[in-house]
């Protein structure tokens, strides 16, 4: 169904089935440099789950999401959701890049009267599909926006962003056990999972492995990726549905493209100084 | 001279029927329910809309975030459940999917107070009204029969935006003529008295006017009656007319008394009109297993405790003369 509709977005003209991965990647390295450079100016913010997060935010946005940035409400446009609310860095950049925002307001980021608040709110940016930043409750979000496509019909899918520490919320397996038992094929759940929670490492707050399992229990299709390899990425989130909802596990690396952010749980929730800014920004060049 | 009520409809029958008239007036309607269907009256449109009626199971959270998902895909969604399990398990999801965005989700609880019943405190919602007079943009009803169930679930369905309803679980008299217009926001006078005004909504008001009845047998006495079905916004216009009329105001209501009706008068009363007034509320405290009536007597809010408390302020409104 989906490939028989007359495509009108925008990513496939850009991308194509020739996917120029080494353009995504130099996507993703402009995407990290907007996440330094908007979390220094606002002083505030959370660069490591941001960072995270990128090479998923590239695939989505320049491959993967059937939309259109200059009809951003199209009825069947694909919808994603990122539930982790305070990587909204990483997603403001891609929104920026995609076409979506001006480039030169990201840095307002946090600041009065910016559209780019402190965490997703779909009053100040109405291109956003939810507003999220309270745990747990993206999935639910997903799951009503896959049943409305149902009913009416349409072909978009449902595409939720988790972290790895937000899958603690007994919310999401609420959530996941009412999506299988109703089929929804159209949904997709990726976990970033960057190992790292607030208080420290998910092994040591609250490990949640085998979490392939969990899903795969709960009735989805799981599977695991890279969550850096755009090789891996697109494809797997390009995977045609099986008749039931997916999970794609993704390992990444918080912090990731910084050396010194990489599993450096100090930036969860803290802005790089000025120095480190430069020196972050030297080694994203 | 007292009026006669005739028995109606539970106000959860009311909303259940002009779910299903609503169903099939708009395709765009869907009903979202926690496992309580048979108890809050989904099921029936359930049974004409099968693919617009989602059953969640006793995933309160889920299904409230879910409903937002549907709103903001052009759906009118309506949830319920018993008003404790939705509004108290499900606080958070109200607020981050619901009031904060302006999702356009109707919240229609049943189970409210303490009226439930024999199945006791676990099940009653006495914190319901404050919580939900406590999110921003959020609109707060209770009606208080079949006419003005039905009349207020059509407004709820045409106003953008959230709303919270309750309805009872036990039958509700019959107040209004079937062509009675409600609108949101908008109390009414359903009696007009010179000494006193009692304000309520919801079961409590077929009490309130038989303590009326009461104190005018009693003490010759009259009071006006107002059937504040929208607690929130107040119709602070009705109070304050009312107030400078009877100089006495009693707020009747089947809730806490900090954040619901009487916090609201009395908000409204010390800005507009400083009155004297007193307040019949639950005790601060869970109650019991019981009939509903026998729960209303000992809880001070059947006519007999509305009528004594009436007495009282009218005593000191006499004093204060």
């Amino acid at each position: 169904m989906r490939d028989n509709r007359v495509v009108h977005h925008q990513v496939s003209e850009q991308v194509g089935e020739n996917i120029d991965f080494v353009k995504l990647e130099g996507i993703a390295r402009e995407i990290r440099r907007h996440v330094i450079r908007m979390t220094a100016a606002a002083g505030s913010g959370h660069p490591g789950g941001s960072l995270s997060v990128v090479e998923l935010l590239v695939a989505f946005y320049f491959s993967v999401l059937r939309h259109n940035p200059s009809d951003p409400l199209w009825p069947d446009r694909d919808r994603l959701i990122l539930s982790k609310g305070h990587g909204c860095p990483a997603l403001y950049a891609a929104l920026a890049e995609a076409g979506y925002l001006d480039r030169e307001i990201l840095t307002t980021l946090r600041k009065l009267g910016s559209p780019l608040q402190g965490h997703p709110d779909k009053r100040f940016l109405p291109v956003l599909e939810a507003s999220t930043g309270s745990l747990g409750q993206g999935l639910s979000i997903g799951i009503g926006m896959a049943l409305a496509a149902r009913l009416d019909r349409l072909a978009y899918r449902t595409y939720v962003i988790l972290g790895d520490g937000e899958i603690d919320e007994g919310q999401v397996w609420e959530a996941a056990a009412y999506a299988s038992f109703h089929k929804l094929q159209n949904l997709v759940a990726v976990v970033d999972y960057n190992k790292y929670q607030l208080d420290g490492p998910v092994k040591q707050i609250l490990d949640m492995e085998p979490i392939l399992d969990k899903w795969r229990a709960f009735g989805w299709d799981a599977i695991e990726i890279d969550g850096h390899d755009l090789r891996q990425i697109v494809p797997a989130l390009r995977r045609e549905p099986e008749g039931r909802p997916r999970a794609i596990v993704a390992h990444t690396i918080k912090g990731k493209g910084v050396s010194f952010m990489e599993n450096n749980n100090e930036f969860h929730g803290k802005a790089p100084t000025k120095d480190e800014a430069e020196r972050a920004l030297r080694e994203l060049a | 001279m007292a009026r006669e009520y005739p028995m109606g409809l539970a106000t959860r029958e009311a909303y259940g029927q002009t779910l299903v008239k609503l169903g099939h007036e708009d395709p765009n309607v869907v009903v979202l329910d926690a496992d309580l269907s048979k108890s809050t009256q989904t099921h029936m449109f359930g049974k004409e809309f099968p693919e617009r009626f989602f059953n969640a199971g006793i995933c309160e959270a889920n299904m409230v975030s879910m409903a937002s998902g549907l709103a903001l895909c052009g759906k009118t969604p309506f949830v319920s459940s018993f008003s404790v399990f939705l509004i108290d398990k499900s606080f958070d999801q109200l607020r981050m999917c619901v009031a904060y965005p302006g999702t356009n989700v109707k919240v229609v609880v049943s189970h409210g107070g303490i009226s439930v019943g024999e199945d006791g405190p676990s099940q009653q919602a006495i914190e319901d009204i404050a919580l939900a007079c406590s999110l921003p943009g959020f609109i707060v009803n209770v009606p208080a029969d079949e006419v003005a169930t039905r009349a207020l679930v059509r407004r709820a369905y045409e106003r953008r935006g959230p709303v919270f309803m309750r309805v009872g679980r036990p039958k509700a008299p019959i107040i209004y003529a079937a062509s009675e217009q409600f609108e949101l926001g908008k109390g009414k006078r359903v009696e007009v008295g010179d000494d006193l005004t009692i304000i309520t909504c919801g079961g409590l008001l077929i009490e309130s006017l038989r303590a009326r009845d009461q104190i005018e047998k009693e003490f010759g006495l009259r009071a006006s009656v107002v059937d504040m079905h929208t607690i929130k916004p107040l119709d602070g216009d009705l109070i304050v007319a009312e107030a400078q009329r009877t100089g006495a105001v009693l707020v009747v209501e089947e809730a806490l008394a900090d954040g619901a009706l009487s916090s609201a008068v009395a908000r409204c009363l010390a800005e507009r009109l400083p009155t004297l007034a007193a307040f019949v509320t639950l005790p601060d405290t869970y109650a019991e297993s019981g009939t509903p009536a026998q729960l209303y007597d000992k809880y001070g809010l059947s006519a007999r405790g509305i009528a004594a408390a009436a007495r009282k302020l009218l005593d000191r409104k006499a004093t204060a003369k």
